[in-house]
């Protein structure tokens, strides 16, 4: 029952200063992670959206210094010398060896008919008519004009810029090829890291440069250019792995092409993660170290409860046997003094008795000697009563612990005194073995007395019925040895170890408190002695007390 | 010599008469009352050497208050104590007011017959010894009137 409550206490303590000291380091470390996590996004969308602007930016120039170039070109040389192929190879050539190329691949001069007239570049697109292309009409009504990709008669992914000219009153056309390659090395200087990607689409999600992952020029995406609005725009979608990434997207200046910058969710949040994983750690650590605490000081405290909680069922234990003690005392002092007076009286009665006994008119009395025996008697009787009452007292006059001078060997007698009868109506004798001239040694008599009279009457007890209980005496060394040996059954080894804790009892319930042992060895203890159980050769067990021989005259 | 003087003090009166009885038997003066206040009475016209005082008297003086008493009527008188158990400390009292000895009822009439006659040699030896103090006195000082115990 005891350790069902001593249980529930602890699961208690430990429930409740976990709860208390866990609760708020995760509260506290889910509110550090989510502050994180906010601040690494922030910081990665910002990160992206300044890349997708200045790179919108960078090819919006790049575009617009090609549409320039060609209407230089188209306002400075006529028709008729661009429509000249040797004309129109050596500018291109010229161009060609220009340090930066400009990035064309090849040159074009196209009449208002849609016939290529002239054309430099390393396909044979010469004599073509792009009049049904659907960019040879944007051209002509617009003026200048940046094309998606398109396969076109060369079969191979490209895009063109075409700038309409004037000869008299017919409308011509320059048209230049863009190489993919320079384009599409400039559009990727946009992209960050291992999982960081930039690419164009069209108005209808078209691929217009080759991503890094997922998809082909030309291909759709599955991004909605829709969810773009004007100037840059930052959007969280999931790829086709899975990926959880930010996708930067901003309209060129044409309005027909945004470029993609994007970036992978967790690869921008390396270090976030780090940290993440680093607090974890942290707080997994921090809990194993608050449990591990927790369940050790609960431990410490339910077992000092426990100590305690024991300590006071001793002491209230042996509370309780001091005032049965205190009152055994009062009734014994009372019974004593009102059968000492009676005594007194029958005593002295025989006494007289014997002295008129003593005188001449008695000597030649026929019955003489049985009177005088039978005096005798009534005075041993009496002298016997006296003992027993005057044992009594000294048994319950529990004085505070004080040192007399005791003769060992007649606290003995007097503790079998009480015990004679017990012993002999169970057919259990008592031998002594006491050794003649003991020292006197300085002690406290009553407890002496109840050390003595718990072990003999134990030894009594353990016998039961039929049996002999030895008593010896001696000195060794500077200690004066009592060994009380019975020849019961002894004390099973299991219990052995418990016999001197308080309220180990192996008697029937009502017939033993448990604290005679335990009390025992307190009074032992203190009278400075050692009281050790052992089991007798013979069988039986055997407590040897071991007392210091501490004469009267140095106590 | 002498006989012994004895004023035995007790409220058992069968113990009493019994004690006197045995006392009277051995040739000792003995004389026994059994209140306090009977023994002061008695002291006052008689000098006694010992007296055999119950320590527990119930109703009137009891043995601690009558030892006092004795001890302003007849300084000299030794007191033996007659106690049951519970009062050895009024005993050990009784013996810090001047009492010779305390017994534990019941005793053995030997013992009693032994310490009794130690009270009386202490008692005698006092005596002698004011009446030596009292003959060199004398002879110091011839024209000092001796006293009428002398």
């Amino acid at each position: 029952m005891k350790k069902l409550v001593y249980k529930k206490l602890r699961l208690r303590i430990v429930a409740i200063t976990l709860a208390v000291a866990i609760t708020p380091l995760v509260v506290l470390g889910w509110m550090i992670y989510s502050q994180f996590v906010n601040v690494s996004k922030q910081r990665i969308e910002y990160q992206i959206r300044q890349m997708a602007r200045s790179q919108s930016n960078a090819i919006d120039v790049f575009l617009k210094e090609r549409v320039n170039n060609l209407s230089t070109m188209v306002n400075t040389l006529s028709f008729e010398k661009l429509q000249r192929q040797v004309e129109l190879s050596h500018l291109f050539q010229v161009l060609s060896h220009r340090t930066d190329g400009l990035g064309l691949v090849d040159l074009g001069v196209i009449d208002d008919t849609g016939q290529h007239l002239a054309y430099a570049g390393p396909f044979k697109l010469e004599g073509l008519n792009y009049y049904s292309e659907p960019w040879f009409g944007e051209v002509m009504s617009k003026g200048e004009f940046i094309s998606d990709v398109y396969m076109g008669f060369r079969q191979l992914p490209h895009f063109i810029v075409a700038v309409r000219g004037r000869s008299g009153n017919k409308n011509w056309i320059l048209r230049a090829t863009i190489d993919s390659d320079v384009f599409n090395s400039l559009v990727r200087t946009g992209q960050t890291g291992r999982s960081g990607d930039a690419f164009i689409i069209n108005k209808q999600g078209v691929f217009e440069t080759q991503p890094r992952f997922h998809g082909m020029i030309l291909e759709k995406s599955d991004l909605d250019p829709r969810q773009f609005g004007e100037g840059t725009t930052v959007v969280r979608h999931v790829d086709k792995d899975g990926k959880k990434k930010f996708y930067a997207g901003a309209w060129l200046k044409n309005n027909n092409w945004l470029l993609i910058i994007s970036e992978e969710t967790c690869r921008g949040m390396g270090g976030l993660l780090m940290s993440r994983n680093m607090e974890i750690l942290i707080i997994v650590l921090g809990c194993f170290g608050i449990i591990l605490t927790t369940l050790l000081t609960t431990h410490m405290i339910v077992r000092r409860l426990e100590d305690s909680d024991r300590e006071m069922s001793v002491l209230n234990a042996q509370l309780v046997q001091t005032d049965k003690l205190a009152a055994l005392g009062k009734m014994a002092t009372g019974i004593a003094h009102e059968i000492n007076n009676p005594l007194a009286v029958i005593g002295e009665k025989a006494g007289w008795m014997m002295d008129l006994l003593s005188e001449e008119e008695f000597q030649h009395s026929e019955n003489l000697q049985e009177y005088v025996a039978s005096v005798e008697k009534i005075e041993e009787h009496v002298e016997r009563a006296r003992k027993i009452t005057h044992n009594m007292l000294g048994f319950a006059r529990r004085m505070e612990p004080h040192l007399d001078d005791v003769d060992i060997n007649s606290v003995l007698e007097q503790t079998l005194s009480l015990l004679e009868n017990h012993a002999r109506d169970n057919n259990i004798s008592i031998h002594k073995k006491l050794m003649p001239d003991l020292p006197v040694v300085a002690s406290d008599q009553a407890q002496l007395q109840q050390v003595f009279l718990n072990l003999i009457n134990n030894a009594v007890d353990a016998i039961g019925k039929d049996g002999l209980v030895e008593i010896t005496t001696f000195l060794k060394n500077q200690d004066v040895v009592i060994k009380i040996r019975d020849d019961g059954p002894g004390i099973p080894k299991e219990y052995q170890k418990k016999i001197f804790d308080p309220f180990f009892t192996t008697k029937a319930t009502g017939k033993g408190t448990g604290l005679g042992l335990s009390i025992s060895f307190n009074i032992i203890e203190k009278l400075g002695g050692s009281i050790v159980f052992g089991e007798a050769k013979q069988g039986g067990a055997v407590f040897t007390i071991k007392l210091p021989l501490v004469l009267p005259e140095k106590k | 010599m002498n006989m012994f003087r004895v004023l035995v003090v007790d409220d058992e009166v069968d113990f009493l008469e019994t004690i006197v009885k045995r006392l009277q038997k051995r040739k000792i003066d003995a004389e026994g009352v059994t209140t306090g206040e009977a023994a002061v009475e008695v002291l006052n016209n008689k000098l006694f050497d010992v007296v055999l005082l119950d320590v527990k008297m119930p109703g009137g003086m009891d043995g601690i208050q009558t030892l006092r008493e004795i001890k302003k009527i007849q300084p000299l008188a030794e007191v033996l104590l007659l106690t049951g158990h519970a009062s050895v400390e009024t005993s050990i009292e009784g013996m810090k007011l001047g009492a010779f000895d305390y017994l534990l009822k019941p005793m053995k009439f030997e013992e009693l017959l032994i310490k009794m006659a130690a009270a009386f040699e202490k008692k005698d030896i006092h005596d002698k010894k004011i009446r030596s103090a009292k003959i060199q006195e004398l002879i110091r000082y011839p024209s000092k009137v001796l006293d009428d115990d002398f």
